[in-house]
This record gives C-alpha cells, sequence and structure tokens, in this order.
C-alpha cells in the first residue's frame, strides 16, 4: 500500500476499494518502523490523524463530497501552523508553542479531506541545505542512512521518500522544496510568488517564501497544488487568479515544446555524474519532439551572493518577533552586563534570542542586521536589490525563447550528514541551481532523472515563467512518463 | 569585520552572544561578507532595485468590526501572563 502514488491511492478511495482509515493505518505503520532510521517527524498526531480518517469513511460511506484528496494522509513541514498542534519551526525558540489558529493551506487541506498525519522535522526556521540544522535530530535520506536528505524541508521529502506518507507540504524560499526532493529522488514543486497563500506560513523571507507540494510523481504534485493554490484575503501577497485543473490536464504532452538550457548551469563546481543524468534528460526531450536549445542567463553566478542578502535582510526582521513576550522561549535569568548597561527589558530580549536560535540562525540574523545598517545599506542590500533585478531580467529573456529552463537541481547528490556542518558558504553554495527562481518568483519543480553509481538520486530542475505551473507540470511528466527513475523506492 | 563591528551588529540585532560566539561569528562573517562583496563588480547602472518579484499593491477591504481572536487563545502561549497582559521585566525601576 505505502508504495502506491497519491493519485492511485485516491481513485481506490474515490471507488471505495480501500477505506481511509486502512490507508492512514498503513502510513502510521510504516512511521513507526522506519521513523527510528529515518527521522523525518517531529511529531506524529497518530489519533488525530485515525479520527479524521474514520470521519473521512463515515462521510464518504453516507454519499457526502469528501473533497479532492478525500481520505488521503499528508504530512506537513513544521513551518505552518495548525491549530493546537506543536509547531516548532525546528527552533528551540519554539519550543512548546501551539498555534491558536491553522495556516491557510491547511484550511484547504482540511476541506479537501486530507488527513493530517503530523509534522516534519526541518532546519531551524527554514535555514539550511541538509535539516541538520534542526534543533531537534538530524533526518536521514532514505537512499543511505548516512547522508543527509537535503533542506530545508528535509522532513518532508525524507517522509514521502521513504513511503511514510503520499503527500507533504514543504516551503521553500532558496530551494528548500527543490533540492531536498532532488536529493531524496521524488518530486517537489515551487510554485511562483503568490500562487499559494502565506498566511501561517512562519515568515523566513517575506519575498521569497513559498508553500510547495511533495510527492512520489509529478501527477500527485498536480494534485496537491491543485487544492492549496489561490487567492487568500488575509495574505495581500497571494494573486487572485484562477487556479487551473492541474490534475486534469497533467497527463497532456506539450506540442511544439522548447526546452532552454543555460550554459551559466554546467559549469564549475558540477558534479560528472550528475551533468551526465542531466544531460541524457535533455536528450530524452529531444526524443519526446522537444527543441533543446541553449539560453543564457548571465546574472545567475551572482544568485547566492544576492539571495544571502535579500534573504538574510528580510530574515533579520522578520525574527525580531521572538523577543520572549507574546510566545516561545524567554530566558530565566537576565542579569549580567547587558542588563547594567541596557536595562534588564533588553537583556531579557537579547538572552532570550542568544538562548533561543541555534547557530545557522544566528549567523543569517547578524548578516541580514548587517546588510541593513546604517552606512552598508546601498552598499549592501540596495546593491543586492538591483541584481536581483538583472536575475528577473534575465528570465524574463529566457522565456521569451523557450517554454521552459532545464538544469541540475542540486550540484551534487547528497553529502555525507556533517562534512558541510561548520562551513557555512559551503553549504549555502548547495542552492546554486534553485535559489534564482525565489529571487526571480517564478515556478520550479524537481523530478527524479537517475542515480549516482553510489545508489543515490539525481534531480532535474525545470522551471517556468511565473503561473505557468500548468505548463511546468505538463513538460515534468512528459519526462517521467517516458522513464522509470520516479517508480524506483529507497529500501528500507 | 573586526570583533567590536559584530559585537555592535550583536546589539543592534539584540543578540547575547558568548565571547567563543563572537570569535567564530567574527571569522565566518568576514568570509560571507567577501563573497558577497563579488556584487560590487557588477554594473547597476541605471538598474531599479527589485524588492518584490511581482508588483505588489495595497488592498483593501471595508473597515467592519469582524470577530478576531479570543484574548484567552492570544495569551495562551505566553511565557508570563499577568491577567489579561503579557508579563515583562520591568521598564522602570
Amino acid at each position: 500500500m505505502i508504495d502506491r502514488t497519491a493519485a492511485d491511492l485516491l481513485a481506490a478511495l474515490t471507488r471505495g476499494d480501500l477505506t481511509s482509515e486502512a490507508v492512514t493505518t498503513a502510513f502510521l505503520q510504516a512511521i513507526r518502523q522506519r521513523e527510528p532510521k529515518v527521522q523525518a517527524f517531529l511529531h506524529v498526531d497518530e489519533a488525530g490523524a485515525l479520527d479524521q480518517a474514520r470521519a473521512i469513511d463515515t462521510r464518504r460511506q453516507g454519499g457526502d463530497a469528501v473533497g479532492p484528496l478525500g481520505g488521503l494522509p499528508i504530512a506537513v513541514k513544521d513551518v505552518l501552523c495548525v491549530r493546537g498542534q506543536p509547531t516548532t519551526c525546528g527552533s528551540k525558540m519554539l519550543a512548546g508553542f501551539r498555534p491558536p489558529y491553522d495556516a491557510t493551506v491547511i484550511v484547504k487541506l482540511r476541506r479537501a479531506g486530507a488527513v493530517l498525519l503530523g509534522k516534519t522535522n526541518m532546519d531551524e526556521f527554514a535555514m539550511g541545505s541538509s535539516t541538520e540544522n534542526s534543533a531537534f535530530r538530524a533526518t536521514r535520506n532514505p537512499w543511505d542512512l548516512g547522508r543527509i536528505p537535503g533542506g530545508s524541508s528535509g522532513g518532508s521529502a525524507a517522509a514521502v521518500a521513504a513511503g511514510e506518507a503520499p503527500l507533504a507540504l514543504g516551503s521553500d524560499t532558496g530551494g528548500s522544496i527543490r533540492q531536498p526532493a532532488a536529493l531524496c529522488g521524488i518530486a517537489g514543486l515551487k510554485p511562483s510568488y503568490g500562487r499559494v497563500s502565506r498566511y501561517g506560513l512562519i515568515a523566513f523571507a517575506s519575498s521569497l517564501d513559498q508553500v510547495g507540494p511533495f510527492a512520489a510523481d509529478v501527477t500527485g504534485l498536480a494534485h496537491l497544488l491543485e487544492v492549496i493554490a489561490g487567492h487568500d484575503p488575509l495574505d495581500s501577497t497571494s494573486v487572485d487568479r484562477p487556479v487551473p485543473a492541474y490534475a486534469q490536464t497533467v497527463d497532456q504532452p506539450l506540442r511544439p515544446l522548447t526546452v532552454g538550457v543555460p550554459r551559466e548551469y554546467f559549469g564549475g563546481g558540477l558534479d560528472p555524474e550528475v551533468e551526465r543524468a542531466v544531460r541524457a534528460a535533455l536528450a530524452e526531450y529531444e526524443k519526446l519532439g522537444a527543441t533543446v536549445k541553449e539560453v543564457s542567463l548571465p546574472a545567475s553566478p551572482h544568485a547566492v551572493a544576492t539571495y544571502y542578502l535579500v534573504a538574510t535582510a528580510e530574515a533579520s526582521s522578520n525574527l525580531a518577533r521572538y523577543d520572549g513576550v507574546q510566545y516561545g522561549h524567554r530566558a530565566k535569568d537576565v542579569s549580567g552586563p547587558i542588563a547594567d548597561e541596557y536595562g534588564r527589558l533588553v537583556a531579557m530580549y537579547c538572552r532570550t534570542r542568544g538562548e533561543g536560535f541555534g547557530r545557522e540562525v544566528k549567523r543569517r540574523i547578524m548578516l541580514g542586521t548587517y546588510a541593513l545598517s546604517s552606512g552598508y545599506k546601498d552598499a549592501y542590500y540596495l546593491k543586492a536589490l538591483k541584481v536581483r533585478r538583472l536575475i528577473k531580467d534575465d528570465f524574463d529573456r529566457a522565456f521569451a525563447a523557450c517554454d521552459v529552463v532545464a538544469g541540475p537541481t542540486a550540484p551534487t547528490a547528497a553529502f555525507p550528514i556533517g562534512e558541510k556542518a561548520d562551513d557555512p558558504l559551503a553549504m549555502y553554495l548547495s542552492d546554486i541551481y534553485t535559489i534564482s527562481a525565489n529571487l526571480a518568483g517564478i515556478c520550479g519543480v524537481s523530478i527524479p532523472c537517475g542515480f549516482t553509481k553510489g545508489g543515490l538520486p539525481i534531480g532535474l530542475q525545470l522551471q517556468a515563467a511565473p503561473f505557468e505551473e500548468e505548463k511546468l507540470l505538463r513538460a515534468a511528466r512528459m519526462y517521467e512518463r517516458a522513464t522509470d527513475w520516479h517508480t524506483r523506492r529507497a529500501m528500507l | 569585520m573586526t570583533p567590536e563591528q559584530v559585537r555592535w551588529v550583536a546589539h543592534l540585532a539584540r543578540l547575547e552572544l558568548s565571547d567563543a560566539e563572537l570569535a567564530t561569528m567574527t571569522r565566518q562573517l568576514t568570509a560571507i561578507v567577501d563573497y558577497v562583496a563579488q556584487l560590487q563588480a557588477v554594473n547597476t547602472d541605471g538598474v531599479e532595485p527589485l524588492a518584490h518579484a511581482l508588483p505588489v499593491h495595497n488592498v483593501f477591504r471595508p473597515d467592519e468590526p469582524r470577530p478576531s481572536l479570543p484574548v484567552a487563545d492570544a495569551l495562551a502561549n505566553a511565557p508570563d501572563r499577568h491577567g489579561d497582559f503579557y508579563g515583562v521585566p520591568a521598564v522602570l525601576e
């Protein structure tokens, strides 16, 4: 049961061949068996999930509508507020926090009949590319338990790859859905900025953050995206435009299809095995009748530097809210030199934040504060915003000449746990192919396109213009139908 | 970056750092700031800064009272509570 795709399970549920209770029980059992190895979840709501499943079954048996995901279990990244459930964002700062409301995507999941299994592990405040920055535990890659699953949505990606959930939600600020999807051998999509509501998504960088789906295959992404997309009066940056029927059109091939390949994506730092798999995928598109041609994104070598100024500047402002007053951690003892100099209230803020935040979060708050500080703002933050415009202009030009831009999702396959833990800059460079999409507001997807000799998954990234998710999914599905990478499962 | 600069930025960010953290932070931030300094070489003459990928507009709704989060729910996660208020260390002593 747990090896079946989301669409397959959904069809069986709709026909009445399976009950939601049976499906949910199977995934909860997989969680019990595999979690000691994988550690994808921070919190599993076993009783709540079974209650939801039985309620859906009762409604379906009574002939009531149960919604487009009726009875299908889903895992949720711990960055999303779920009313009354632990929501830590991977941080000690929010240990014990229970949100008083549901994020809009959670409201939509409930209306769609999805069964919430629990909350998945992540890099603290979504800052990281390996899930090692979680304050609670390191999640393992199901394909090799000594390696990282990617990040920051590593728990969600690992849960789907391990057969612990057929679907999962993540968030992507610089690649945090696509990179772990690639490293765990599954599909993951970052929607265009504004496609999905951010209400109840704990903020990292507000001009870059988007919530998006994980699934074993592209069809699963289409089903989940269709449910979570759309305008939300509670998020003024969500865009009011119709949501296409992604799940209905995903199997329609695109003819003609022009695939653009940025020459800048095949330079130094790209692992030869990853390059070979991606080049083979591009050849497959040609076999499918697509035109594959070179495009150029000349500003892309500066994307990582741009991102680490824009994202950290926004984060330094967003994370100012963790001051120990309204919720979360508060320092017990506030005596010391800061109290003597600035008073006990300021000392409480400083010590609360010093105790509550982990190393990477502190580094990013510091970098962002510096980039915005008096005397440095023009040289760093404002300069980064200008280069951001150049990066967006590059994509505008590319999409005038092609339908999708294709390349590797990540420069290497999954690396060993601990390898980059003390070298933040090396860790940042693992996002080199994914962060431009967030800066430019476009959509992107990662799908499996091969394995290394060592048996580690490799991801192909496709990107499309803002609000072209339908085209993106159809282009991805064309490749998926012609290959069988997405049918491989990790042996656990 | 100098340790004095890092100490000042930590104060702006309201972060208490230990001496060991300050030393590590100085070394790591210096490496990161050196890396991002590559942007200075990019010609951005006449380029408008882009703060948001999409044009963002103010969104208005009628100013009508609606139910909001009950006080008890809003205060449920408070680390320190005095009646219907949050408790904090005294500002005036």
